[in-house]
């Protein structure tokens, strides 16, 4: 249907453009009470109720180390984030070095691990101890969860930063330089503070990202006591053959994610305000 | 010796040729203003003396050192150097008082203590007492600017440069920045300062520069260069900047 043009409210005197407004509103508000009704009446809510959740298999999963599994996602994500914000820095001032092959490889480490679905990093992963025998990564299993989700953060994590560098105003350096300041130090005092405080908002999302990334390391093939939500929602899902257990896991991403993604609002209201 | 001696200077972006050849000196204890119309090139001429831009030819001498010297340390010669911008360029994350120290510490390794000491005293100089815990964007853009002048000053330089310090100050906050800066000139500080405040001018500097199409039109006592001014092309610009809204009879 196009929308009417001038012309066209002139000739249909019928209905003013608010009540065919408010017209509209009730259609679809009668569309949905509709389609809800039919989920009522059709759904078998028992059969529903008892396969995604069953408040017995919601009582052993926390029996069964769900809290461990929610501890592991935590600590999980938060070492692969200092990574990925130690590396994405690295990568950002390298992307905006004068030094051409500094460029070069940071742009090539991006563009490639930026492109590469995470899930093949972690296939490589789990298949380096077969590639190189006796390879042996320590702090297991932290060790190598953090290096595969590190990787992958560290690409992401440095367009941000880099971003941000970018964004403080040039005035800032050469007031810095003027003082005194040679390059490394101008950037380490003045403008890096004021870029991370730039890239706040962006940098909890991709922390986001990263809680919810962190459930491909049961593809690295971790043992049970290591396993974080996702691999204990499945695990546990498998054995009673029945959904509640990943149901409860993915709630718990739920209590992470939503008060980050809370965090983020307020923190880009409170830059818009800045501005 | 001169603190500082200009030799030669051309500066291009591109194809613009900015500077086309000045030759200048400022001596120890002298307060220079340079005036000149819009685009004419004082800021790239400042910006030069500390070498903020490079330029293609010529020389900078900071006493008696070419800084243009690649081999110059050029973050040594800087530091001898304050500069105050028009925009102020306050680091935004950091208090007044920090803003004064943060060079002082890293730069000139300065204790703590001492930096903050320093600090105190430049801004209690700018008549920021209150506001030493303040940060820039609570303060008002006359209260930025002195903050950014204690900040130059907490370096001990030995020679200020100001580029249009007050031309992004609301009109009522301008004189309590002039005011600041013709102490410093009273006490003896060498400055060299971009300016349309004639009054200032006139009143504050030993030497007035006039500046047009990136080369030094004339240069002289403020009462000859502003108050008798020898060349058509400065009469001109002092007819726009000090009568705005006068119309020649010819147009
Ligand atoms: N960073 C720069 N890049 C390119 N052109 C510049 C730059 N800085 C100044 N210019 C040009 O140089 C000329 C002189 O500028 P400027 O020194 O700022 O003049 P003034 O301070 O007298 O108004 C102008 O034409 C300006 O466009
Ligand atoms: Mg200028």
């Amino acid at each position: 249907m196009s929308a009417p043009t001038n012309t066209d409210t002139v000739e249909r005197k019928g209905l003013s453009p608010r009540q065919r407004a408010q017209r509209s509103r009730w259609i679809q508000y009668a569309v949905l009470v509709l389609l809800v009704l039919l989920a009522a009446f059709t759904a078998d809510w028992g059969q529903i109720v008892s396969v995604f959740f069953e408040p017995e298999f919601i009582r052993s999963a926390f029996q069964d180390g769900l809290l461990n599994a929610l501890v592991k996602t935590i600590e999980y994500t938060a070492g692969a984030f200092v990574i990925g914000l130690v590396g994405g820095t690295v990568l950002a001032l390298m992307r905006l070095s004068s030094v051409g092959p500094y460029r070069w490889i940071a742009t090539a480490y991006i563009e490639f691990f930026r492109g590469l679905p995470a899930i093949v990093v972690f296939i490589a992963f789990s298949l380096l101890p077969l590639a190189f025998e006796g390879l042996t990564i320590p702090w297991d299993p932290y060790g190598v969860v953090w290096l595969a989700l590190g990787i992958v953060a560290s690409a992401y994590m440095a367009e941000v930063i880099r971003a941000g560098i970018q964004a403080v105003p040039k005035g800032q350096v050469e007031a810095a330089r003027s003082l005194g300041m040679p390059a490394g130090l101008a950037t380490r005092k003045i403008v890096l503070p004021q870029a991370f405080r730039i890239v706040l908002p962006p940098l909890t999302n991709d922390l986001i990202l990263l809680v919810k990334d962190s459930s491909l390391v049961f593809i690295i093939g971790v043992s049970a006591d290591g396993y974080e939500l996702t691999g204990f929602g499945r695990d546990l899902a498998n054995t009673y053959s029945n959904l509640t257990p990943l149901v409860t896991a993915g709630f718990c991403y739920l209590i992470i994610t939503l008060p980050l993604g809370v965090l983020v609002r307020r923190l880009e209201a409170k830059a818009a305000r800045a501005r | 010796m001169a603190l500082v001696e200009i030799k030669n200077l051309h500066k291009s972006f591109g194809s613009n040729h900015v500077l086309r050849g000045i030759d200048f000196t400022v001596e120890q204890g002298e307060v220079v203003c340079v005036i000149g119309p819009s685009g004419s090139g004082k800021s790239t001429l400042l910006r030069c003396v500390n070498l903020l831009e490079q330029p293609q030819e010529g020389q900078v001498f900071v006493r008696g050192e070419d800084i243009t010297d690649p081999d110059c340390h050029l973050d040594a010669a800087r530091q001898q150097i304050g500069m105050v911008f028009q925009q102020f360029n306050l680091f935004p994350h950091l208090s007044a008082l920090a803003n004064c120290t943060v060079a002082q510490t890293t730069v000139l390794k300065r204790k703590p203590a001492e930096a903050d000491r320093i600090a105190r005293a430049n801004l209690e100089r700018v008549g920021l007492t209150e506001k030493v815990t303040a940060f820039p964007a609570q303060l008002s853009g006359g209260q930025q600017q002195r903050v950014a002048i204690a900040r130059a000053l907490s370096m001990d330089p030995a020679l200020m440069l100001f580029d249009e310090p007050t031309s992004a100050l609301d009109p009522e906050l301008v004189g309590e920045v002039l005011t600041v800066m013709r102490k410093l000139a009273l006490d003896g500080m060498t400055m060299l300062v971009v300016t349309h405040e004639m009054a200032f001018a006139r009143e504050v500097a030993d030497r007035v520069v006039f500046m047009d199409g990136g080369v030094i039109v004339e240069q002289g006592p403020p009462a000859e260069v502003i108050g008798n001014p020898s060349h058509e092309r400065t009469r001109t610009f002092l007819r726009r900047v000090l009568d705005p809204t006068h119309v020649e009879p010819a147009s």
